[in-house]
This record gives structure tokens, C-alpha cells and sequence, in this order.
């Protein structure tokens, strides 16, 4: 069946007004097939992989970006595409199941039809049906899964350890884990971790006194009578990108060298397979498996792309397969080899979406998820608002959510300007939507939300807009550090990611005029990675503009006009900023 | 780790310690190394530090590697190790080209000392970390970038 863009809308808004739903295999037939989960096994050594998660334990919308450009050589080429393009490259049918999970195309009302995705309960039912046919494969976990949920945060991280041990999780790289804090991180790893025979690699943590190894910085495994062997590499940038002095003990950082030293003792212990789980995002990644040899896949996170087939990388001495598995439970990547005669024959990858109407609850997650949440329950729900206006995060400059945020900084601590991080993480919601407590906590809930509110210079605020930029659009990938842009709330500008640092920001403007370099602005801004900020929680201060507005509508976005990376660019499209 | 090695690593962090007063200025560097003159120290140029060394115009050398992160975790102690595989090396000075005294650090080998060197320096902004290598009487050079960023931001 194949419908053009036209005609699957119209079948969207039919379905819509009806009020059907895709909870049975009939009702968009062909989009949605019966054996949609279908995954015979290839070859005798398999991984599933999902990363990202951040602390989702239900069902969730998540829209992807419709601005993720991809700078030098990344132009243009996986993970740089987005929506048609994205689809062109992969021959994904317009309208299809697929073509919602990797896209944000029409995804309002394609949202309405195929639910919501994600859910460890659904989750763990689509693992067990796929580890069915493949008894001893492996589930790694990309990381960044202890955080980005009120529970998550006030169980200090605990639903999410039980949830991963209960979802089957054997191998973990960690990110924002780290920011429980080092004496956290350990006590998991050393107890419930040690005690369910979960393993916690990460070849690049070091000490800061003597560069001894803080974990393994790999386990080998045995599948089938193969040796395989997976490497750690925790995100790079954790002490600069969150607070240092969480983790003030610990070294991180690329280590290609150490990493190259890691693979090598694997192959001589015997493994035939060599995999690296790791949170150094996607462009981090390629350059990686350009530079170490030896490495057979990088299953990778961070970046949260949903890329549906790896990228080949040539190295010295060979190639290495590149994927990133997306984000908040969305996908389940699962990679099986064909290992023969001591060497990978042959692979299938397939990156799967995880449609909760389509995959029954697991009734044990299930029970575990009620039980861990009821204590929470009526704080959760509690109705803050009610949005009018579409509510989504993820894109490289600004997102409708974040909007919120600045507006909400901007109006309750009398500011000039605000400032919200370009975090990737955070749900989506559909016009018409609650705004619960819940909702709110999943844009804001971290371990240093304090809000602050400070006088800078019109060049202080530019500097600090530059350095950010500089790090989502550096041309050398490991000087990237895999957020998107800083949310600007009150300041207008024009940026050209192009170029370089101290020439991408322009014609910045506050209330219609330039702004000075020498004038001083208020400025709000939350998440503060210096020691010892004291202010009020981001989630009340937004809680209290919620509170207060009652129905949220007519949100202005606040995009920058985008040049130097033309109009055809495939990492950008249906942007309203300006694009040349 | 055994005893021995951490009065190794100790006496390796001491000379760190050494380079890092330098660079803060709480120690002059005529006090602590002999090798360079002080106005070398003191010059607020790469070209008059290097000048100042007896050092102009040195050649650019594949053979010596920087070992240093490509954004520092914290600007006030970032660690570098330098290797030179030049034959004969027997001075290894260090420079972060954007401090406002850019020669940080000058190490000499004696009695046929591996060209290696390890030690923590200070940075105020994103800089190129230069190091210069003496050999046979010439000197040889070798950059690399290390970003200090604002942080903050990340993922």
C-alpha cells in the first residue's frame, strides 16, 4: 500500500476525529503490519541496545528535530538529516509507522494515531520476544538512564536502577548518572549492580591522581562459544558540560589512545567480537572509528539520533559499524552477527520503534512501575496548565518547551533575558494537553536546578552565546560536546554555524534594539555548574507562571535567522527563523 | 598499586606542583630552573619567549607528540605530557601561547634522559599548548589546541 503525503493526512484526520486509535493491527493497514516486531534472528551473536531513556518509565511523545545541522564534513550525511531527507536516505515510506518514529513530520496528528512510544513495561516485552529466539544475547544500556523524571530524581536514581535490572540490562556506560555524584555511582555499581551481575564499563574515568582505572573499562562475554567483548566509553565531557564538582575525583576525556590500548588486549584475550557501548555522541563517534582499529560497532548514544542503519566507517585496518539508538525509550536497536571461522561474516541491524499500543504491558514492569510511582502519584498529576500550543524540546536552536521556559524565567524573575540550557532530553506534548507537575519535571528534573538571576555586559552575554555555539558547531567533532544550542529567551540574533568561535553570533537584538556591549542586562538562567549557586527550583518557578497563565497559547518562538548553510541544507527544514 | 609506584607518581607530581607555582607566579622561575633565562619567563610573547630561549624560528617536528585533553576539565591544572623522538633531545620547555606569560615550563635532560615529560600548567582561555624541543643544538616545535570552555549546557 502506498499513499502519497496528501492522502495520508486526510486518513490522519479521519482517525483522529474519530477518535481510533492504533491500538489493534488493522487500523492503518500496511503502516503498521502484523509482524511489525518480527525480527528473525541472523547469524549466532546478538546485542540489543536502547540509550537515552531518561528516566521514561511510561509511555511517552517524543518529536524529532526538524534543525540538526550537520557542520564540514558531518554536512548533509547521517545524523545530519532530518524528515524528508532522513527518509529519502533510508527509503522510508512517507506516512508510515516508521516515518513517525524517525521524523517529525505531520507529527501532531500522526502522534494521535499511533499513540504514545516508549514505556519499560512495553519495553521489556518487545526485549523478552526478541531475546526469545536469541537466549543468551546481550541488552546493553547507552546510559543517561537515571535521569529526566521526577521519580528518578526524588528515588535518587533507585526506580531506574531496579527498572534496568529488572528489564534484563547486563552492560551500562553512564553520562548524567554522574550527577547523583561519584559516592552514588559507586554504591550502585558496587551493590545492586554487583548484586544483579550488571556490569558498569567506561574505559575513559580515570583518577585525577594516579589514572587508575575508576571502572572496567570492558567485560568480555560468551556467546555461543564466541568471545565478545564490550568496551565502555562514558561521555567525555561530563565535568565540563555538568557540575565538576560532582564528580571532583575523576579524570574523563576522548582517550583514543587508551581505547586502541583496550581493543587490542581484547583480541589478544580472544574476543572475536570487539564492541564499544558509548555515550560520546554520534559525530564523536565516527571520528572515533576513524581513528581506533579493531572495533566491530560502536553502539552509541548521547546525541539522541535515531539513525535505522549504521554507518560504515574505513579505518587503517578495516570497518567499523557506527549506530545511535535515539532517545526516552523511543527505539531498541538490535544488531545480530553472523560469526564464523573466527571472524563477523555478516550483520542485520534494525532499529526498532517502540510502539506502546502495539506491545502489551509486561505485567511484572508493570506492577513494579504502579508500585514505584504511587507515593508520587498526586504530586505527579497535579494540572498546572493546560497548552494550547504543540510543546516539544529537541531541535539545535530552540524549541517550543524551552520557549516556555525563558518566558516563564523571564516573567517571574523580572529579567531582561534568560537563558536555558540546549539539554536533548524532555518529552513532548500534543495541543490540548495537561501540563502536570509530571510533564513539567521531565524538562526540568535534575540534580542542580536552581535558578539564578545576574547582571551581565551586552559582550558577557555574547561571549557566553558563542562559546556555547562553538561547542554544538565546532568543524572537529571532539571539540563538540553534543548539546544543542543555548535557548535564548529576550535577545534576537542571526548566527552562521560555519564559522568560528567569536564570529557565529550577529545582530543581536533585546526589545527591537542592538544590544550594547558595555550596558548591563538582567539576565535568569537556571542549572548552574558552578559550586555553592543558591535559588529557587526551575520546576517552581515554571510551576508558578503555569499556575498563574491557567491555558498556555499563542507561544512565540524565539528562533535565530540561520546563514551560511543554505537554503537546501538536509539537516534543516520547515524552519520559520530564516534560513539562507 | 604497589607502594613503589606511588612514590613514583608522587615525585612525578611533585615536579607538576613545581611547573604549576611558576606558571601562578608564586615562584620565580629563576629559583626553581636553571636552564632558560628568566626573561624568557617574563616575555609576554610566544616570538620573545622564544627569543629570549635562544629559540627563534625553531622547526616544525612530527616527531614530538602532545598529550594533553582536547577541552580541559579545569583550566587551573591541565595536564600535558610531551614526547619527543628526536635523538639527542635535551630540553623540553612547554608554552600556552594565549597566557599573558606564555612560557610555562622548560625541562632539561641530562645523561641521556628519555625525551619525556609530564606536568599540569594553567590556562586562562583556549589557547595552542606549544612545546619546544632542543636537540643537537637546534630546536624543533610542535602545537596543539586545548579549549577552556564555560561549560555548562551539555547533552
Amino acid at each position: 500500500m502506498h499513499m502519497n503525503r496528501r492522502e495520508f493526512l486526510q486518513l490522519l484526520a479521519v482517525a483522529a476525529a474519530s477518535g481510533m486509535a492504533l491500538d489493534s493491527k488493522s487500523a492503518l493497514a500496511g503502516n503498521a503490519p502484523s509482524n511489525f516486531y518480527d525480527v528473525p534472528r541472523h547469524g549466532n551473536v546478538s546485542l540489543l541496545h536502547f540509550t537515552d531513556c531518561h528516566a521514561q518509565l511510561l509511555p511517552i511523545w517524543f518529536r524529532e528535530p526538524n534543525v540538526n545541522l550537520g557542520i564540514g564534513s558531518a554536512l548533509g550525511k547521517p545524523p545530519h538529516l532530518v524528515g524528508q531527507y532522513l527518509l529519502k536516505q533510508y527509503g522510508i515510506k512517507p506516512g508510515s509507522a516508521e516515518a513517525h518514529a524517525f521524523t517529525y513530520l505531520d507529527f501532531t496528528e500522526a502522534a494521535k494515531v499511533y499513540g504514545k512510544v516508549g514505556g519499560f513495561a512495553h519495553l521489556k516485552t518487545l526485549v523478552d520476544k526478541l531475546r526469545a529466539q536469541r537466549p543468551d544475547s546481550l541488552l546493553l544500556d547507552g546510559g543517561d538512564t537515571w535521569q529526566g523524571s521526577a521519580t528518578s530524581l526524588w528515588t535518587d536514581a533507585q526506580d531506574m536502577v531496579d527498572a534496568g535490572i529488572k528489564l534484563g540490562v547486563d552492560v551500562m556506560t553512564p553520562h548524567w548518572e554522574a550527577t547523583f555524584g561519584a559516592e552514588r555511582m559507586v554504591e550502585i555499581v558496587n551493590k545492586d549492580f554487583k548484586n544483579a551481575g550488571v556490569d558498569l564499563v567506561a574505559q575513559n574515568i580515570v583518577t585525577n591522581d594516579f589514572g587508575d582505572q575508576v571502572f572496567k573499562p570492558y567485560v568480555m562475554k560468551e556467546m555461543n562459544g564466541v568471545k565478545v567483548a564490550v568496551i565502555g566509553q562514558a561521555f567525555p565531557y561530563t565535568p565540563i558540560a555538568n557540575p565538576r564538582y560532582m564528580v571532583p575525583d575523576w579524570s574523563f576525556g576522548i582517550r583514543d589512545d587508551s581505547m586502541q590500548k583496550w581493543v587490542d588486549e581484547a583480541r589478544a584475550k580472544g574476543a572475536k567480537v570487539v564492541v564499544v557501548l558509548s555515550h560520546n555522541g554520534m559525530d564523536v563517534d565516527l571520528k572515533m572509528a576513524s581513528r581506533v582499529t579493531g572495533i566491530d560497532a560502536i553502539f552509541g548514544g548521547h546525541t539522541h539520533d535515531g539513525v535505522p542503519q549504521p554507518v560504515q566507517v574505513k579505518n587503517a585496518k578495516g570497518i567499523t559499524l557506527v549506530t545511535n539508538a535515539g532517545s526516552n525509550g523511543k527505539f531498541l536497536g538490535v544488531m545480530d552477527f553472523d560469526v564464523r571461522g573466527g571472524k563477523i561474516q555478516s550483520y542485520k541491524y534494525r532499529l526498532l520503534p517502540v510502539f506502546s499500543n502495539l506491545l502489551p504491558a509486561d505485567p511484572g514492569m508493570d506492577a513494579y512501575i504502579k508500585k514505584v510511582r504511587a507515593p508520587y502519584e498526586s504530586k505527579l498529576s497535579e494540572k498546572l496548565a493546560v497548552t494550547d500550543d504543540f510543546l516539544y524540546r529537541r531541535g539545535n536552536f530552540n524549541g517550543t518547551w524551552d520557549q516556555l521556559l525563558v518566558d516563564a524565567l523571564m516573567a517571574v524573575k523580572g529579567a531582561d533575558a534568560a537563558f536555558s540550557p540546549g539539554f536533548r532530553w524532555g518529552t513532548t506534548l500534543l495541543p490540548g494537553d495537561p501540563i502536570t507537575m509530571e510533564r513539567l519535571m521531565d524538562q526540568t528534573a535534575i540534580t542542580y536546578p536552581e535558578t539564578t538571576l545576574n547582571t551581565m555586559t551586552g559582550e558577557m552575554i555574547k561571549t557566553i552565546m558563542e562559546d556555547v555555539c562553538d561547542n554544538l558547531f565546532n568543524a572537529d567533532p571532539y571539540y563538540q560536546q553534543g548539546g544543542d544550542m543555548v535557548r535564548v529567551g529576550g535577545i534576537e540574533y542571526t548566527v552562521n554555524p560555519n564559522q568560528t568561535i567569536g564570529k557565529r553570533i550577529s545582530n543581536m537584538t533585546i526589545k527591537g534594539k542592538p544590544v550594547d556591549a558595555d550596558k548591563t542586562y538582567k539576565v535568569a538562567g537556571w542549572a548552574p555548574v558552578a559550586e555553592g549557586v543558591s535559588g529557587e527550583p526551575i520546576w517552581e518557578v515554571v510551576a508558578t507562571y503555569l499556575r498563574d497563565k491557567k491555558v498556555i497559547k499563542g507561544l512565540k518562538l524565539n528562533e535565530p535567522r540561520i546563514i551560511g548553510v543554505g537554503k537546501s541544507n538536509p539537516g534543516i527544514a520547515d524552519y520559520k527563523g530564516g534560513v539562507s | 598499586m604497589n607502594a613503589l609506584r606511588r612514590n613514583v607518581l608522587k615525585g612525578a607530581a611533585g615536579a607538576g606542583t613545581v611547573a604549576v607555582a611558576v606558571a601562578a607566579g608564586l615562584l620565580k622561575p629563576t629559583q626553581a630552573l636553571a636552564g632558560v633565562p628568566r626573561s624568557a619567563f617574563e616575555a609576554k610573547s610566544v616570538g620573545d619567549a622564544l627569543k629570549n630561549m635562544g629559540a627563534s624560528g625553531p622547526i616544525d617536528s612530527k616527531d614530538i607528540t602532545i598529550k594533553a585533553p582536547d577541552i580541559a576539565e579545569n583550566g587551573a591544572v591541565v595536564p600535558v605530557e610531551v614526547t619527543s623522538g628526536i635523538a639527542g633531545t635535551s630540553a623540553i620547555a612547554i608554552m600556552a601561547e594565549k597566557n599573558a606569560t606564555p612560557l610555562v615550563a622548560d625541562f632539561s635532560l641530562k645523561g641521556g634522559a628519555e625525551g619525556y615529560i609530564s606536568t599540569r600548567i594553567k590556562m586562562g582561555q583556549t589557547s595552542l599548548v606549544r612545546a619546544v624541543v632542543t636537540a643537537g643544538g637546534k630546536t624543533y616545535t610542535a602545537a596543539k589546541e586545548v579549549k577552556v570552555t564555560i561549560g555548562g549546557c551539555g547533552g
